[in-house]
């Protein structure tokens, strides 16, 4: 090896702030990429590891500029052209797969047209030998209907075809580096199997480099060859993708890795069936959208005949993938959605099917705790104010009292009591969360549901946030309902699972005693949460049959 | 460009930033509030009192901005003037917006039938052109300083009404108002507590450009001779009075309308150069 | 889809129904409302008893509201627009030569200013941030600050009373040349031309800026395109509905700018017939010319609103 494809020296990337501040967001970088190399960035959010990756294209986004350093593709050093040259370079050397390719297609033109502009713009091929090859790449990427496929609009296809439609508009310049930005993050797991095969298959083919950006080692441990682990804009570690994985010398790295992997359920195997007492009845439950025709049917149903149990002091999780209903599931065991048939019993009590028709204090006993702290928390208002609240309306606290239970409950979630004259808007991700899981706190539930609470966090701090849930659970004697689509997380803290899919249960696993699912869905989604072990996509045999059956991709 | 910050006593960080358009709009702002609320100790002649032997005068050292079409003084006609157009202009927007925004998030938290009729209904008066509107309300109920307030405001509430729902349907998307309702909390605790503060940069915003329509529309039925009527005289009035001058270039025609777009466009330039507030978080 | 963009249009319409219905009445109430005695005004204070309730009689002024409401709305659909009071002609020969004026007024305004306006707002997004974005946007402000008469009365100093080539007063008749055309719409023109456009520069300017920050004008940009492929190609098409949108709200604006500026040039047209209305207090001349306003508004303001649906290509 001669010469490398990609030579980042000392770059220096730096953003205005809202105030008018400079500040260094990447801090003297130097990377390099070998010829049909892929390089994965691994970071948080706000690491810098999307920014790097866009300077090989020479771009900055609003508000960001590169400010020292050079970026050589190919040995011409993007950073120093002009944006007339770079614009040559963009879709013919350095290709770009964005996060979210629904927004990066435009609505008004058909997929067929976006696909091949790179040819048009550059004058690569006829439209003619454009069209064929798009077909063949749309062959090669597994999309069905490939022939016809280019003819609709963006908005007629999947979420997940349209990501592999990026690619192919990628590929049609026959570029040496592609930019993937996180390209699977806003996909479902069975579906991120299709398309982390199709990116495998086709860098292979076509010898192309790769910068593959994302949080997620599992994923990039099946793509990439070697691995930057960055941390607010600076690298902590580069190797080899088996180095970093087996032998991480950085703590930062070490973290990350540990927390991939969620200790087991740690607690005393229950010893008596007959103290088990039902705190939740849920039988025959239909929950639906629309407005319900004489016969009481709802339009759309999102949950249909959902039986479940919940013993006091256990937890519960229900998994499954976008759109299976487990969502709409916890909004009508918390009173949010009226339900349309069966009933919920707690505390063998039957609660009203809307919240309206609940008691203040049924009400206060099922707590619900939503995914974006962001949306859950008013930002116009203070910590104090947002976990006074609860405290004055359900336990009719004032003054002295309700400040000292304010300061009871950060400490109880860990957060430094200076925080309490703060506005969400002043917190981290992190700090976010837990404020938002005090809020749920400070009514004294018995049961609080967790829809999807750790997922829009780091890795890190969603392993941070599941051990705070365990230990409140050992002190508060409470129970959880876990929502979501990651199953580390649910088989981290959860006794029994149950799995969803298309409104209703599939199957009902309990991890401690039997490991092995048996209902074909679930086997199938649970083969396709990736391993932190590179070999596991290539060794992955998913039949193809039942990946029809039951994705919509 | 100043730069001033605030750091309170619990040690955050609070900074505002404003830009010098901002300021020296502000400033033209508060100059015109100030000689509404003392112009009569800062006239220099009675308004009705003929001084100049001569209409239509040019500026002089006793008659700064000329004389009237009877030979009154200007530069005092002016002074009082501003107390009708900022008066009038500010009760009336400060009922419509009151009025709409209380409607507006209203009908965006309890949704269903209300919400409904009221755009409905709110909307329609919309789709009346606001000059129009005030003809035919001035029509009916005259131009009395009262009914010219009741009138103003009420053309303006639909559009206040539409504007504030707009940003409360937003807000009531969002998950802490489903964690609002859900602990049971009732419509006044969710409207004045989780709504209000949400909305209220942008709504008093909107209070300013509103404030600019007033100020407009009353200037213009005055200038028609159906806003203000005499022995007062707002500054659209005194353009309506002084219109004979403009063959001659009077600065009895001009410079009211100079008065009225100093203020209007001072409102516009603050709204878009409001100090922004700075949370930096990178400051901590 | 095309179902769903039918059924939203005709959803549109539906609500623009109910709409005029509404209108009609707030206009009909609202000058219904007018203190004093119909009869007792036409006939005047000296008039004996019986003969204003003779004439109450004949224009049936004791039936409920609603009854008149109803009668008003009726003769209204059926062209028949009530007597004026002021000089007992039909309302319809009044109007007729007259609301031809104001089209004429409102056409040529459109003409100049819809491709003037959408070159300066179009222009001035994508070359945001520039010099001449800033100068456009501050004088877009400047001009929605200001009240009509007042850039009127300027446009009168300037060209009539300063470089003395046009004349202050528009009247149609005396029309022989295309040089007469101009310098009798000329000003009245040039004013509305300004308000209307500026209205309309912001919004284009705002519409386009819009498109030019989503996610696939960066894509492209990321392919190798070119700055005007991607105003052309990618935002332009995108944008093309919200700029109709806004030519057709702010040519609702001219309906407001026609009644100050027919009244300043004194120009023969519907406004200038209304506003006289209102200082006599002439009813059926007032609630006729107030329809034909909100007719016209809501049309257009119907019309963005449909072709606001019509322009999702995710509806198409």
């Amino acid at each position: 090896m001669t010469r490398n494809l990609v030579e980042i020296r000392n770059l220096k990337v730096e953003a205005t702030t809202d105030s008018g501040r400079q500040i260094e967001i990447i801090k003297d970088v130097s990377l390099d990429i070998a010829e049909g190399e892929i390089v994965a960035l691994i970071g948080e959010s706000g690491s810098g590891k999307t920014t790097i990756a866009m300077t090989l294209l020479g771009y900055a986004r609003q508000g960001c500029r590169i400010t020292g350093g050079e970026v050589r593709v190919d040995g011409i050093d993007m950073v120093s052209l002009s944006e007339s040259e770079r614009s040559h370079l963009r879709g013919t050397t350095v290709a770009y797969v964005p996060q979210s390719a629904a927004a990066a297609f435009n609505p008004a033109i058909t997929i067929m047209d976006q696909v091949i502009e790179v040819a048009r713009i550059h004058g690569l091929m006829t439209a003619g030998e454009a069209r064929a090859k798009a077909i063949s790449l749309f062959r090669g990427l597994s999309l069905p209907e490939p022939e016809t496929i280019g003819s609709r609009y963006p908005h007629q296809v999947s979420g997940g075809q349209l990501q592999r439609l990026a690619a192919a508009m990628a590929l049609i310049g026959q570029p040496k580096i592609i930019i993937f930005d996180e390209p699977t993050t806003a996909l479902d797991v069975t579906t991120q199997v299709e398309v982390l095969r199709a990116f495998k298959a086709v860098t292979t083919q076509h010898q192309i480099a790769g910068v593959y950006v994302s949080h997620d080692l599992a994923v990039v441990a099946q793509i990439a060859d070697g691995i930057v682990v960055l941390r607010n804009g600076e690298i902590q570690e580069a190797g080899s993708t088996s180095k970093i994985l087996e032998d991480a010398r950085h703590p930062y790295t070490r973290e990350l890795l540990a927390a991939f992997r969620p200790k087991a359920q740690e607690r005393p195997p229950e010893s008596e069936e007959a103290t088990k007492q039902a705190l939740l009845l849920v039988n025959e439950l239909t929950v639906g959208y629309g407005s319900r025709a004489g016969s009481g049917e709802p339009l759309v149903s999102a949950v249909k005949s959902m039986s479940l149990r919940l013993d006091r002091g256990r937890n519960l999780g229900i998994i499954g993938e976008s759109g299976c209903g487990k969502s709409t599931l916890a909004r009508a065991i918390a009173g949010i959605l009226p339900t349309h048939a069966g009933d919920i019993m707690f505390n063998g009590l039957e609660l009203g099917r809307a919240g309206r028709s609940r008691t203040r204090d049924e009400l206060r006993q099922i707590q619900i705790v939503f995914q974006h702290a962001d949306t859950a928390l008013n930002p116009a208002k203070s910590v104090e104010d947002i976990l006074g609240r609860p405290l004055t309306f359900y336990h009719g606290m004032k003054g002295k009292a309700r400040d000292a239970r304010i300061g009871e409950l950060l400490d109880l979630v860990r957060l430094p009591k200076s925080i309490r004259h703060r506005r969400p808007g002043e917190l981290s991700g992190g700090q976010k969360q837990r404020v938002n899981f005090a809020r749920a706190l400070a009514a004294e539930p018995t049961l609080i549901l967790c829809d999807e609470i750790t997922s829009a966090l780091d890795t890190v701090v969603a392993a941070a946030v599941i051990q705070l849930l365990k230990d409140l659970q050992r002190e508060l004697g409470l129970s959880y309902i876990f929502i979501s689509h990651d199953l580390s997380v649910v088989q981290a803290i959860c006794d029994e699972i149950i799995v969803m899919h298309r409104g209703q249960k599939v199957e009902e696993i309990a991890p401690a005693r039997l490991k092995a699912p048996e209902h074909p869905y679930s086997r199938l989604l649970f083969s396709s949460v990736p391993k932190l072990d590179p070999a596991w996509l290539d060794t992955l045999h998913q039949d193809a049959e039942q990946v029809r059956t039951y994705c919509h991709n | 460009m100043t730069n001033s910050t605030l750091s309170d006593r619990r040690g955050i960080r609070l900074g505002y930033r404003a830009n010098l358009v901002g300021l020296s709009a502000l400033g033209v702002i508060f100059l015109w509030v100030v000689v509404a609320l003392f112009a009569p100790h800062m006239i220099p002649h009675s308004v009705g009192e003929i001084v100049d032997t001569d209409y239509f005068g040019p500026m002089s050292r006793d008659l700064w901005f000329g004389s009237d079409y009877l030979g009154r003084d200007i530069f005092s006609r002016i002074l009082m003037g501003a107390r009708y157009t900022l008066g009038i202009s500010l009760a009336a927007v400060s009922i419509a917006c009151f009025a709409g925004v209380a409607l507006g998030m209203t009908a965006a938290v309890a949704g269903g039938w209300l919400d409904t009729l009221l755009s409905r209904f709110l909307d329609a008066l919309n789709s009346i052109p606001s000059k129009l509107f005030g003809l035919v309300v001035v029509a009916a109920v005259g131009s009395s300083i009262p009914a010219l307030i009741g009138t103003l405001a009420v053309i303006y509430i639909p559009g206040a009404y539409r504007f504030a729902r707009a940003l409360s349907v937003n807000v009531n998307t969002m998950d802490f108002m489903v964690v609002a309702r859900i602990r049971g909390e009732r419509l006044p605790y969710l409207i004045a507590s989780e709504i209000l503060p949400n909305i209220l940069g942008p709504v008093l915003a909107d209070l300013g450009l509103r404030f600019v329509f007033i100020v407009l529309l009353l200037s213009g039925l005055s200038f028609l001779g159906l806003g203000v009527q005499p022995p007062y005289a707002d500054w659209g009035a005194l353009v309506r009075e002084n219109i004979g001058g403009l063959p001659f270039g009077a600065p009895a025609v001009i410079l009211p309308s100079l008065a009225i777009a100093s203020l209007t466009i001072s409102v516009n330039l603050l709204i878009d150069n409001l100090p922004t507030r700075i949370r930096d978080r990178s400051v901590e | 889809m095309r179902k769903q963009v039918s059924s939203l249009v005709i959803r549109r319409l539906l609500i623009a129904l109910i709409t005029l219905v509404i209108v009609s009445f707030a206009v009909f109430f609202a000058t219904a409302l007018l203190p004093g005695d119909t009869a007792t005004i036409l006939l005047g204070q000296s008039a004996t008893p019986e003969a204003i309730e003779g004439l109450r009689n004949a224009m049936h002024l004791n039936d409920p509201a609603i009854l008149r409401f109803l009668r008003w709305i009726g003769g209204l659909f059926r062209g028949d627009f009530g007597t004026s009071y002021a000089n007992n002609v039909p309302i319809a020969d009044l109007i007729r030569g007259r609301f031809a004026n104001t089209m004429k007024l409102a056409g040529l305004t459109a003409a100049v200013s819809v491709p003037l306006a959408l070159t300066l707002g179009i222009t001035a997004a994508i070359w945001r941030g520039t010099l001449y974005d800033r100068f456009v946007t501050v004088a877009t402000i400047g001009i929605i600050s200001v009240p009509e008469f007042m850039i009127a009365t300027l446009a009168v100093l300037l060209f009539a009373v300063y470089l003395r080539w046009l004349p202050a007063l528009s009247l149609t008749n005396e029309i022989k040349s295309f040089h007469d055309l101009l310098r009798v719409y000329a000003m009245p023109v040039v004013t509305l031309t300004f308000g209307v456009s500026a209205q309309m520069i912001r919004m284009t300017r705002a519409a386009v800026v819009e498109t030019l920050n989503t996610p696939y004008v960066e894509m492209a940009l990321l392919k190798g395109a070119s700055r005007s492929r991607l105003v052309l190609k990618h935002a332009l098409p995108n944008a093309l509905g919200p700029i109709v949108n806004s030519v057709a709200l702010s040519l609702s604006y001219l309906l407001g700018g026609v009644i100050i500026v027919e009244t300043i040039f004194n120009y023969p047209g519907i406004a200038k017939l209304m506003v006289d209305a209102v200082s006599t207090r002439d009813l059926p001349l007032i609630q006729t010319c107030a329809m034909i306003f909100c007719v016209g508004y809501l049309f257009l303001i119907t019309a963005a609103d449909i072709i606001a649906v019509l322009s999702n290509p995710r509806l198409r």
